[in-house]
This record gives structure tokens, sequence and C-alpha cells, in this order.
């Protein structure tokens, strides 16, 4: 029992050492955040995966999240605020080949980032879209934003937040992603899956990991430790796997709808780029290495 | 080397976005993605019928900021890569210009220029983002940008662009202008071999020693490319040799120091300029693009008159010949300056001449060319108005 245990902590730190810059470490975030969580549950998936790690590329955003780039030990972008999304796109379209995902934040990807999230989404760009959603921009210090609830606190909505959230899986069913899943930073093995299945199509994915900010969120809003938020996380979700994605909207206090809701088939980009060429008696795209 | 499909040799009867698509093309560029605006918007229709015929990728994206994004992921993921717009798409290309200037991304930016500020005058010609493309993004750097006088420029100059970018790790602006772009002339384009290309200077060390940001003598890193195994970090946070970010002023010094020299120290490399009767000038016109043309007209007349008048074109716009207009400044009485704007070039040329020469901009709000009379009429005032060998007074006339 003690070697396997041994065995596990050896092959942990092997897959760490191998998908992490471990002379990047220390990181920038907080106790209690989730976003470490969410990243070691991407790195496990990464590594179950029969795909040679120098074919994944990440890209990113601005804001905590969007640090992930600086610590993936791969091909790594971390690009302007909200422009991951079209970075990825020239990205993936210049050398297929590559594996292309985004990792960023709420704020980056739905606020200034919004536009080119849905336009990717109706494309059926081949990118792979993990979201860390923690309701908040954090980095900044903790200012209200697309995804804040209703009611909650931050430092730029002192008296409680008077708009609406987005509903971030029916925005993205609705532009038109071919796969669409929700977990909070508690669903470990489930993120992991979710991963690995988003990398095993063609086209728009896109994963929405819920994650604790204690510092800047949770303190103004009643869960002033990562593990208060990972606890009512733990309460309140509700799997609820082929769900509408219009009923899952968030509300702090109700019941949190976690699951896989989308997942289907049509042509990716690539396919219609394909198509064409097929149609106009062209050959496949092969865009040559800049000489 | 250029391929057969990318270069379609011989001689044709064309517009300069025609030519400036073409010459991206001749240039081995392989992914284009922009957003439609007048009067740029033939570039991005001539990509979109040409690239998937020489393998190559067009994408229409959902605006400017997209469109300067991607090209900047497609750099990186091996490919040449170009955009093109105009006066409000540049402006939104501004951030993500900054992004390829700090990451050292090698593209290219056509910037068909018309009149502002604002939308202004979509389908009149201006030349009033010549600042915007000199500091137009936020923070302190160089930027390369060349400024076609004609269609034949427009595709000789955008492969010069792609050679330029390659060579400094740099986006490059090609700043051509609504009258240029929509002008129809001859262009000739040469035998895929006659055309020089510089190639990607890829990582000369294997991965495990290789430094994305690791200059060499000539301050400009090797470039390796996604998907080789060189786990590049890319980032728009200072950042060290190794691309990770380091916030303090001693790394903020060193990389964009480096940024900066990279261009400043290799300008003579860089810039070229057109000169024509300066030998026993008294008075320089100092132009570009298609107030270059007029300029030139202007020239001729003056000197059918008997007037000691040189001519300077601008080929290279930034970095700015300084040193030429510095050396051309003592030994003339005044520089004119004809541009569609308020002075912008005309103020550079006002501060290299450091009051020994007077400096005459003759200015022009957009929306037409500049007449060869009006040239004409600033060049016989400065003639008549000789300053004396002291520094002159008044050392930036508008007109």
């Amino acid at each position: 029992m003690g070697a396997l245990i041994e065995d596990a902590v050896i092959d942990n730190e092997t897959m760490v050492e191998r998908f992490l810059r471990m002379d990047r470490l220390p990181h920038i975030w907080c106790p209690g955040c989730g976003i470490g969580t969410a990243l070691r549950s991407t790195i496990e998936a990464l590594a179950d995966m029969d795909i040679p790690q120098e074919e994944f590329a990440v890209v990113s955003g601005i804001g905590c999240t969007a640090r992930v780039a600086g610590y993936l030990k791969l091909d790594s972008f971390h690009t302007t605020h909200g422009r991951s999304i079209p970075f990825a796109t020239g990205l993936k379209l210049a050398n297929p080949k590559l594996k292309v995902f985004v990792f960023s934040g709420d704020g980056d990807l739905f606020a200034i980032g919004g536009n080119h999230f849905i336009h990717a989404a109706r494309r059926n760009m081949d990118l792979k879209v993990i979201c860390v959603n923690n309701f908040i921009y954090g980095m900044t210090g903790g200012q209200v934003g697309c995804t804040t609830p209703t009611h909650s606190k931050t430092s730029t909505s002192p008296y409680g937040n008077y708009e609406p959230p987005f509903n971030l899986c029916f925005l993205a069913a609705a532009a038109g992603a071919v796969y669409v899943a929700r977990w909070t930073t508690f669903h470990v093995r489930q993120i992991k899956r979710s991963v690995q299945e988003a990398f095993a199509k063609r086209g728009f994915t896109f994963i929405e990991i819920i994650s604790p900010c204690p510092t800047v969120f949770g303190s103004r809003n009643g869960f002033p430790t990562g593990l208060d938020m990972m606890k009512y996380f733990k309460a309140n979700s509700l799997t609820v796997a082929g769900a509408d994605p219009r009923d899952v909207e968030i509300e702090m206090g109700g019941k949190l709808k976690v699951g896989k809701f989308v997942d289907n088939e049509r042509p990716s980009f690539q396919d219609r780029l394909s198509e064409m060429w097929g149609d106009l008696g062209l050959e496949e795209s092969r865009i040559v290495e800049a000489e | 080397m250029s391929d057969q499909r990318s270069v379609l040799t011989g001689e044709h009867f064309v517009n300069g976005d025609w030519a400036c698509a073409e010459g991206g093309l001749a240039a081995g560029c392989k992914f284009f993605a922009g957003y439609p605006i007048t009067p740029a918007t033939e570039i991005a229709e001539r990509m979109s019928k040409r690239l998937p015929e020489v393998g190559g990728v067009f994408i229409q994206m959902e605006d400017e900021i997209a469109s300067m994004n991607a090209i900047l992921g497609a750099s990186w993921g091996g490919s040449k890569s170009m955009t093109s717009t105009s006066g409000p798409g540049f402006s939104l290309m501004m951030e993500n210009f900054g992004l390829g200037i700090m990451t050292e991304t090698p593209c290219v930016l056509v910037n068909v220029q018309r009149g502002g500020p604002s939308t202004g005058l979509p389908t009149l010609v201006g030349q009033a983002d010549m600042m915007q493309a000199r500091w137009g993004s936020h923070g302190d750097y160089e930027v390369i940008a060349l400024a076609p006088q004609s269609p034949q420029e427009c595709f000789d100059l955008t492969i010069e662009a792609f050679n330029l970018s390659e060579s400094y790790r740099i986006p490059v602006l090609v700043m051509s202008d609504e009258v240029v772009g929509h002008m129809t002339e001859k262009v000739v384009v040469p035998k895929p071999e006659d055309i020089h290309l510089v190639p990607r200077r890829k990582p000369s060390v294997p991965p495990e020693e290789f430094k994305a940001f690791q200059p060499r003598e000539d301050l400009v890193p090797e470039m390796c490319t996604a998907g080789e195994g060189y786990y590049v970090h890319v980032t728009g946070l200072t950042h060290n040799e190794r691309g990770y970010p380091v916030v303090t002023a001693e790394a903020q010094d060193r990389l964009v120091r480096r940024l900066v020299d990279k261009i400043r120290l290799n300008a003579d490399r860089i810039i070229r300029v057109q000169e024509e009767n300066l030998a026993d000038a008294d008075v320089i016109v100092v132009s570009y693009g298609i107030s270059a043309r007029t300029a030139k007209s202007a020239v001729a007349m003056a000197r059918a008159k008997g007037y000691r008048v040189g001519f300077l074109r601008l080929i290279t716009i930034w970095p700015f010949p300084e040193k030429r207009i510095r050396e051309l400044a003592r030994k003339v009485s005044a520089f004119v300056v004809p541009e569609i704007n308020f002075g912008q070039i005309a103020r550079e040329v006002e501060r290299c001449a450091g009051g020994r020469a007077r400096t005459i901009a003759v200015t022009h709000a957009g929306g037409a060319i500049h007449h060869p009379g009006k040239v004409l009429s600033v060049i016989e005032e400065a003639i008549r108005v000789k300053s004396g060998s002291g520094l002159v007074e008044e050392t930036l006339v508008l007109r």
C-alpha cells in the first residue's frame, strides 16, 4: 500500500513537472483560489491523452486565469485583454496540426472579449475554450463583471450588483459551440473528463469552471475562505446532464446546475475550408513555414 | 523563395490595392485576416480570391481588433501574415499592433489612408495617420513604415515590408493612401527567382538552449514556431530573454531599450529615400506617397522658372531619415513639405533641421490631393524669404 502511494506521488510529480514551467513557480494566485485546481485537472487531462506535448498550444488573455499560459510548459501565448480567441484563431489556421486551447477568465472572454467568443463559436473554429468563472475581476481588486450574480457586492457595486449576469453556457450554445459543459472546482474528475471530451471533438468547445475567489469575491459575499465556497459548491451543485442551457442561469443561494449540456456535431471551420478547396479542385491548404 | 502560383509574373494594369495584395503573395504571405473598410477593401477581396489558390487561408474577422490579433497568431503558427485597413480600423488595430511590437512578431499591416478624424471621408484621400503610425499604440517603441507613391510601389514595398518584418522581427506598416490605392497604372511583376525574400531566422540552437527573446548581435532574436517543441512563452508583459514576465524597472529598461535600439541602430540599413537635384538646391521639397507626385511636378515647374529647388522623397517614413535632413539643413534655406495633413511630417523635418533652415508645411485637410500650383507658390515664397546665416526665427510655417 505504501509503495502504491509512493508511486502515485512520483507519477504526480512527474506529470506536474512535465506540464509546468517549474522555474516559474511559485505562482501568483491567492490561497483558496480555484484556478490552480482547474489547471491541475486540465493537466491531468492533457497527460492522459495520446497527443504529443509539443502539439498543444495554449492562448490566454489578461487577468488571474490568463496567467495560466505563463505556467504551462507548452507553446504558450499570453496576449492582450479579451483577444485570446482571435490570436488562437490565427495560430490554429496557420498550423492546423496544433491542438490549440484557450484558458482565460470570465471578464476576459465574455466582457471585453465577448464579440470574439461568439464569432469563433459561430464559425465552429477548432478551439477548446476553458473559462474559469470566479464572478469578478480578481487581478484589479474585485470589480463587478458581466458574470457577477445580481445583488453580489464588489468594489464597484458596493450596494449590490443591479445587473443580471450572463449565462455563459447558454451564450456558448446559442452561438454554436458543439460542446458545452459546466463544472465547479469541486468537480475535479468531471473537469478532466470534459477536457478530454472537448479535445476529442472537432470544432468549438466550451467548458465553464466555476471557481472560488475568496480574496475579492468571497470576502464580500459571505464566503471568506476558499473552503467556504467549495462547501457551497458541494452542497448546492446539481448535475443535470443534457439540461437545456437556457435553464442553467446562476443565482447565488440557488442550485448550481452543472454537467454536460451540449454535445453535438456540425462542420468545423476547417471542414468547410477543406470542402471549398475540394470543390475548387485545389489541394488541401498546407501553410508552409515562413520561408 | 516564391512559387509560381504566388507570383503573377508579367505586366498588369491594376490599382494599388491589388498590387499590395499581390506583393504580399509574392513575398510568401499565406494568411490574411481583415475586415471590410473603404478604401482598403479591395486588398481583402483580392486576398480572398488568391490565397486559396496558393495554399493559404483568408479569414474575414469580426473586427479589426481580431484581424490584427489573428495575423499575430498566424505568424507564431509559422506563416507569413498580413492585414489591411484604413483610419477607423487602424485605430482599432493599434492595441495589438503594440502586442506585435512587444512580442516581436513579424507581419505586415497596410493602411490605405482616408480623411479623418473618426469616420471622416471614407472614399477620399488623407495622409493624416502618419503620426498614429509612429505613436498610435501606447508605450514607447520604434516602428518601420513605408509609403508607396504608385501601384508599382505598392507591390514592391509590400514585399520589402515583409522582408523588413522578418529581418527585425517587427510588424511593418505600409502607409498607402486612397489615391494610390485606387489609382490604376502599370505594375510589373518580376519572375519569382528575381524577387529577393528574407527568410524567417529560425533557432540555431536546440530547444533546451533556445531563448526566444535573446538578441543576436544586431539586437534581433531568432524566432521559433509553435509546435516545434520549443515551448516558447510569449507575453505582452515586460519579459526576460526566456520570455518570462519580469515586472521590474531593470527588465523594462533592458527590453524596451533593445526594442528601440534594434531599429534606431539599424536605421541606416532600413531607410530609403529618393533624391533629385539636391546638389545646387536652395530649397528642398520633402514629401511622400501621393503628395510626392504632386510635389515632383511642382519642383519641375520651379526649376523651369530657374529656381534651385531639390526633391527628397521619403520611401521609408519611420524610422525617420533624421541624419539626411540634418545634413541638408546646413546647405539650404528652407524645406517645403506638402502632405495631406496639418504638418505631421513637417514637424519631424523641422525638428531635424534644428533651426538651421525653415520648414514650410503645405497643408491640406484631406479629400483631394494638393494642387501643384499651390506647392509651387509655397516654393516661391521659400525662395523669396531666404534666411540669413544664423538660426531662423520662425522654424515652422504652416501654409
